[in-house]
């Protein structure tokens, strides 16, 4: 992307059509580290890949407990990742003291989004006028304010509620849709990849093959590198399990069953290569 | 005064409710109301209170519609907003002077809870308000139990409903009966229970002291 005369704020239209200003935050998301999210019909699991500013220091938190059925993984600046988590736990602790129930998780994105949507009656509403306590207004009224800028940062949010199972992506622009597994970040192609090959299978996963999925999708974005325990974090949310970090240990077992069967995998493939390079082709 | 049994809950009422002081001067006003698809509220207490608090749930109800994803407030989630209600408004001195009961099914599970005035709350297998304390539950204690069936529990209603109009002064023979389920809300239409009167005591009630009542 290049500089140009109609991207110094948000609320300027370029001819094309374009919101630049917009389209940086969502480049911001894709150059942060990965993050991928997949579900089944029981359990969402949330993947992301583990960096460090440098070697002396630890790595970025990513991954934020919003309440006991709802997390999210973040890409981009974490800096407004962080104070969108902040505000979705406030959301969801409000719900639950007037309701004495869980927020459903379809009503967080939207809060985190737009500004269109009726989000409570009239008398609910924060009557904070000078910055928006629901940062729902805030992705979408951030663009439409010229002193404001966009949140620089992709949700992923996971959540259980009495519906089932739901991972939303919230993206800078406003939008959000519902997913049934996405990744965000540098090189979540690959990963989108590996899932689009397998989500049909997700919903009947169980919670340690949804788990497994998700560390393969953390694979592929690493490109090589090799996946440890140390270089990810995963968290899990379900059916009778409040979402929580998975510790390294257990982690680093199911990293190492899968190394396990990959090897095998590559094995049996060069004994069936050893066996057909024998059969030699009838053809002259 | 109300009652859960299986996936069912009940409750009844007299539709006298507008009193104005001492004198019944409304008889027909209905004090059970269907709330969303899932709840029940009655009441008791000032009326013009009750309409406001059913102004606020519509409110609240029409905003749950609104969002439209497959999600509902279901009575356990009213009952909680109701409490907090109650309680900031006497908080403020200035009380909705009522007693609510809310009770409702959700997915087979069914709630039954009331909320004061004062903002106190809880849940039961059976509640009532006003004289209903004190003369029905003690009924109910003894005669509730869980795995009640649809006519067991209306007779017990009724005959905790017959009590109080024979001892609540400001009590008419006029009731209704509403039902809810997981299939919905039935709120039945006013009728009268059978009472008797012809006692040999009240035949000559100045007996016992010629120039008396």
């Amino acid at each position: 992307m290049f500089r140009n005369q109609y991207d110094t704020d948000v609320t300027t239209w370029s001819p094309a059509g374009w919101l630049f200003q917009v389209d940086y935050a969502m480049e911001a998301v894709k150059q942060g580290s990965a993050a991928i999210g997949l579900r089944s019909a029981t359990h969402v699991a949330l993947a992301t890949v583990n960096k460090a500013a440098s070697e002396l220091s630890s790595h970025q938190k990513k991954v934020f407990k919003v309440d006991d059925h709802i997390g999210v993984a973040i890409a981009g600046l974490t800096a407004d990742g962080l104070v969108l988590s902040l505000f979705l736990r406030s959301e969801c602790i409000n719900h639950a003291f007037v309701y004495e129930s869980p927020l459903p998780v379809s009503r967080l994105p939207p809060p985190a989004s737009s500004s269109t949507l009726p989000t409570r009656p009239s008398y609910e509403r924060p009557r904070m006028l000078f910055h928006s306590k629901t940062v729902g207004n805030d992705n979408l009224v951030c663009t439409q304010r010229s002193w404001k800028r966009p949140y620089g940062v992709g949700l992923l949010v996971a959540g259980l509620d009495e519906t089932g199972a739901h991972l939303y992506y919230n993206c800078p622009s406003g939008n959000y849709f519902e997913y049934q597994a996405f990744a965000i970040g540098s090189r979540s192609q690959a990963a989108k990849t590996y899932l689009e090959r397998r989500f049909e299978a997700f919903n009947s996963n169980s919670r340690e093959e949804l788990i497994k999925d998700a560390l393969f999708a953390i694979k592929e974005t690493l490109q090589g590198e090799k996946l440890t325990s140390a270089s990810c974090t995963v968290a899990v949310v379900g059916i009778r399990e409040p979402f929580h970090v998975i510790d390294q240990k257990t982690i680093q077992e199911v990293i190492d069953s899968m190394d396990v069967r990959e090897e095998a995998a590559a094995d049996q493939g060069a004994v069936h290569e050893d066996k057909s390079s024998e059969e030699a082709p009838m053809d002259i | 005064m109300e009652k859960k049994e299986k996936a069912i809950l009940f409750f009844k009422s007299d539709t006298e409710f507008g009193s104005y002081g001492s004198t019944l001067r409304y008889k027909s006003v209905e004090r059970i109301k269907a709330i969303g698809k899932h709840t029940l509220l009655g009441a008791s207490g000032e009326i013009s209170d009750f309409q406001e608090i059913l102004r606020y749930l519509d409110e609240l109800i029409l905003y749950d519609n609104m969002w439209d994803d497959g999600n509902s407030l279901g009575p356990k989630e009213i009952h909680n907003y109701l409490n907090r209600v109650m309680y900031n408004r006497r908080n403020k001195f200035n009380p909705l002077w009522n007693s609510l009961v809310i009770g409702g099914v959700k997915n087979g599970q069914k709630y039954l809870g009331m909320v004061g005035m004062i903002g106190t709350h809880f849940e039961d297998n059976h509640v009532a308000t006003g004289f209903g304390n004190h003369l029905a539950r003690p009924i109910f204690r003894d005669e509730w139990s869980e795995d009640m069936t649809f006519e067991e529990a209306v007779r017990l209603l009724e005959k905790c409903l017959r009590v109080l109009l024979y001892r609540d002064r400001s009590a008419i023979n006029k009731f209704q009966i509403a039902k809810i389920t997981d299939e919905g809300v039935t709120i039945s239409q006013p009728y009268s229970l059978k009472t008797f009167w012809g006692f040999s005591a009240f035949k000559n009630p100045s007996k016992g002291a010629e120039g008396s009542w």
